[in-house]
């Protein structure tokens, strides 16, 4: 990285921060951490595919059994926030470790199929485990205190929390990615024999990737059943793995702020839709902006954007 | 549970079931196994064409007042035809670049399909009656039999034959078989190898739009009919391996039956032993049952 590079990155943090810091002032703190939620979860699955060449078609088993887990440490078991949020991740890396274990023995297009039927497996679990609540799900998850005397209950309060979790996960990615072993991870995806043969065990760098991947939607998942009170068949179900898919693929599959910039138009659209005449055709319009992508903008908004920079200089 | 106190009607009658999803199980990973050795990308779309057969066959019958065995022609034909269009269209574009954006596009496509028949139909099923010469059963002594769900199991098994015939015994198929192995050099002896991988997903969806006629009078008729069956299907085709023809038959029609016989042992895990057995292939045999190390 250049030292201009490096400056306007610097530059381009400072007033995302100051964005997140004074957004809610503007914005309905409940829709900026619906944006928040979602934009995690497609940073943890762009690290899978952007990163280390994995589609996941079963994401949704993390981000809904997270939501779940939490759901119940918090108005079952009445653990305070953290440890809820701690719980729920801690049960998508578990289930992560599952099926990253099973999924990585086949490749390629194998590999989005085997984390699909398995995410279907949770999906049916969690369809009929009796903690989930079944098809009504499970409603006023309690929001509780943060540190014991941060009050939740106030959205605005519970923003800057949330705001506090997405970066964090945001920076261990970032701190993933260009790491040494991030370099092992784009190796992997850019060349696997090559890789073995330079003496990198693959597999175990496919699954510490999916682990690490699968917690982080785990964090996700456990923030926004916090967030919404609310855990249900929907963040299971695998249209929520394809709506990850799209928010990273939309927003620029590779890049570090794609998956966010995806998300928080993704989440804008179905919110602007579905309060409109088009309520009922959100499926195919996010079909629909799955095809546009896939024929005619592969690099998604801010590879495109990366594109025309390098080009106008 | 004791496995003895089950009546014998009780799991003849389940396995009988179980055959049934079988036999569609097979023809639909049959399509996807054709689709996925020409083009290189997993079908997601199988799903929905398969919901599209079932569709236009109620709709032929409640608007045209078109008959079972016509419907049984034509509606494979329009998915068919849908798909060439598909091909042609839009997955073309998509030959030289990563075959995951070919399952992303179908996934896409597939979003679309269901989401507007949802929009016309609603998602309550419609009952779609079958053929009237199929109409009652025989009694074999220890169980009933409907006409109608033996034609099932012979129709599906009869498609996959023909399938397995066509690719393994006639000229075309001979062409299709050396496409999947080598598109390039087959391109040198002058065979046109794209109008080669335009038919072949044409046949393979069609195949999909058969399992769904052949579906519509067992089950209710809905626009997401096939959303989650396709899943199962993805399922079959990872424990049989798409490289064989005959392990796509053999591992459908086995899945079925071993759901089947969950249903009467264990009914909680029948929607989720395909996908148990899956994981335990891939531990045992990662290569799939019939596959070649990949």
């Amino acid at each position: 990285m250049t030292k201009i590079q490096a400056r306007n990155r610097l530059y381009l943090l400072l007033v995302a921060i100051v964005i997140g810091l004074l957004a809610p002032l503007v914005v309905y703190p409940v829709f900026l951490m619906k944006i928040l939620c979602f934009a995690l979860f497609a940073c943890a699955f762009n690290l899978l595919l952007g990163f280390t060449g994995l589609l996941s078609f079963g994401h949704a088993a993390f981000f809904g059994g997270a939501a779940y887990v939490t759901g119940h440490a918090l108005s079952v078991w009445g653990l305070p926030f953290e440890l809820g949020i701690l719980a729920g991740t801690l049960a998508a890396t578990v289930m992560g470790a599952i099926v990253g274990k099973l999924a990585i023995r086949r490749q390629g297009i194998y590999f989005a199929m085997v984390t699909l039927a398995l995410a279907q497996l949770i999906y049916f679990l969690c369809l009929q485990a009796p903690f989930t609540g079944g098809e009504n799900g499970q409603q006023g998850i309690p929001r509780g205190f943060a540190l014991g005397i941060l009050d939740l209950s106030n959205n605005t309060t519970l923003y800057y929390v949330v705001l506090v979790i997405f970066s964090l996960g945001f920076g261990l990615v970032y701190r993933v990615i260009n790491s040494p072993f991030g370099q092992v991870l784009k190796a992997v995806r850019e060349n696997e024999p090559r890789a073995i043969s330079l003496g990198y065990d693959t597999d175990r760098v496919k699954l510490t990737a999916f682990i690490v991947s699968s917690a982080l939607a785990g964090l996700a998942g456990a923030t926004k059943a916090v967030v919404f009170q609310l855990a249900s068949l929907t963040d299971v179900h695998w249209h929520m793995s394809g709506e990850v898919v799209l928010m990273t693929l939309l927003g620029g599959v590779g890049t570090l702020i794609g998956p966010v910039v995806g998300a928080g138009v993704v989440v804008t659209l179905q919110n602007t839709l579905s309060s409109g005449p088009l309520n009922a055709y959100v499926p195919v319009v996010l079909g629909g902006i799955f095809v546009v992508c896939v024929l005619a903008f592969r690099r998604g908004i801010v590879g495109e954007i990366k594109a025309l920079i390098k080009q106008s200089f | 549970m004791d496995i003895f106190s089950i009546s014998p009607q009780v799991l003849l009658g389940q396995l009988l079931l179980g055959l049934i999803n079988g036999s569609l199980y097979a023809v639909l990973s049959l399509g996807l196994a054709i689709i996925f050795g020409l083009l290189n990308i997993v079908n997601f779309t199988h799903g929905a064409q398969y919901m599209l057969g079932a569709v236009l066959a109620w709709a032929g019958l409640n608007y045209l007042g078109m008959n079972y065995w016509l419907a049984l022609i034509f509606a494979p034909l329009m998915v068919g035809a849908i798909g060439i269009i598909i091909e042609r269209t839009m997955l073309r574009r998509l030959a030289n670049v990563d075959h995951l954006y070919g399952l992303l596009l179908t996934f896409g496509l597939a979003l679309i399909i269901e989401g507007l028949l949802v929009r016309m139909l609603g998602v309550t099923g419609q009952p779609y009656a079958g053929p009237p010469e199929l109409k009652g059963g025989m009694n074999l002594g220890f169980m009933f039999l409907p006409y109608y769900r033996a034609w099932v199991v012979v129709a599906s098994l009869a498609a996959c034959l023909g399938a397995w015939l066509l690719i393994e015994r006639t000229k075309i198929g001979a062409y299709l078989r050396a496409s999947t192995e080598n598109p390039n050099l087959l391109k040198a002896f002058g065979i046109n190898v794209p109008l080669l991988v335009t038919l072949a997903y044409g046949f393979g969806a069609a195949l999909a739009g058969f399992a769904g006629v052949l579906a519509a009078p067992l089950f209710q008729v809905s626009p997401l009919m096939g959303s989650n069956l396709i899943i199962v299907v993805f399922a079959v085709v990872v424990i049989g391996g798409m490289g064989s023809i005959l392990g796509s038959i053999v591992t459908g029609l086995s899945m079925g039956l071993i759901e089947g016989l969950t249903k009467v042992v264990y009914p909680e895990a029948s929607s989720t032993v395909v996908f148990v057995v899956m994981a335990i292939v891939l531990l045992v045999r990662p290569a799939g049952l019939f596959g070649k190390a990949a």
